[in-house]
């Protein structure tokens, strides 16, 4: 049987890799797929946690939780296409106005 | 065994697509990476006996979310950069390993304890993991779930309305009113 702590780890380090790729990669679309690592790790804890204390509640968050990673998946793409159309940019460092 | 054999080999490839995803330059290459995470993903609910999550994790997750990543890549044809870290990321490199420091205390210094439901590994060995949640989300958590269902239309007129090819304004890049 494999410890509640295992998946705790792995899930951790999931998180911390996705929490650095948000703050130090330049492509807008990279930055996103990093905040859907963070996502998965979050998942992974939930599902965990759900099957070591016989409750089903993480599994339905966890449906819960990719049903918004979908809607954010969706209006994240759509801005980018925005800003791209505008300014032929996907680096957040070259993005730093609020309007354009 | 078989159970050690099988988290081992997951654990290992799932953090090796995480970093590959957050290291390569060609964003394509970390979105095939990101997909390599999410079967792996999908591997530990299976080994978590959530099956259903898993069905859902690999439909969803990477057939329909992570394709939409991959045709917007190609739709506006990245191409691969030069310097592909942001300009002031040693700052910022500072701050999330902070932050590490700070999740992996917490992940020593917390009681995992908490108190037992009545859903035992037997039950959703019996009936199933999609009955369990079933019985689950539409008995105690069914306004949430008609609240997400809500959220993914607000989500999707949002996408439309943000996309959508407008009639050129007046402004020079007028994209976004």
């Amino acid at each position: 049987m494999i410890p509640l702590s295992a998946y705790l780890a792995v899930s951790s380090v999931l998180f911390v890799t996705g929490l650095i790729g948000v703050l130090i990669r330049r492509n807008f679309i990279i930055i996103l797929m990093s905040v859907e690592i963070m996502l998965n790790a979050a998942n992974l804890n939930l599902v965990a946690f759900s099957s070591y204390l016989d409750s089903m509640t993480g599994q339905i968050v966890t449906l819960f939780v990719i049903a918004i990673a979908a809607g954010e998946a969706a209006v994240g793409l759509a801005i980018i296409i925005v800003v791209f159309r505008g300014k032929i940019a996907t680096n957040v460092d070259q993005i730093n106005l609020l309007k354009w | 065994m078989v159970q050690q054999i099988f988290f081992t080999y997951l654990a290992v490839a799932g953090i090796t697509s995480a970093v590959l995803v957050v290291g390569l330059r060609n964003p394509v290459h970390c979105g095939l990476a990101l997909l390599s995470l999410l079967f792996h993903i999908a591997g530990f609910f299976i080994l978590l006996n959530a099956e259903f999550i898993a069905a859902v994790q690999i439909i969803i997750y990477a057939g329909a979310i992570l394709v939409l990543y991959l045709f917007v890549l190609m739709l506006l044809n990245l191409k691969t950069e030069e310097r592909f870290l942001h300009r002031r990321y040693a700052f910022w490199l500072f701050f999330a390993l902070l932050a590490a420091v700070q999740v992996f205390w917490l992940l020593l210094h917390s009681p995992f304890a908490g108190k037992p439901g009545d859903v035992t590994p037997q039950k959703v060995m019996q009936f199933g993991d999609a009955y369990a949640i079933g019985m689950v989300l539409f008995n105690d958590y069914f306004l949430p779930f008609e609240i997400v269902g809500v959220f993914l239309l607000g989500a999707i007129i949002g996408a439309i309305v943000l996309a959508k090819d407008r009639p050129p304004a007046t402004g020079n890049g007028e994209a976004s009113r």
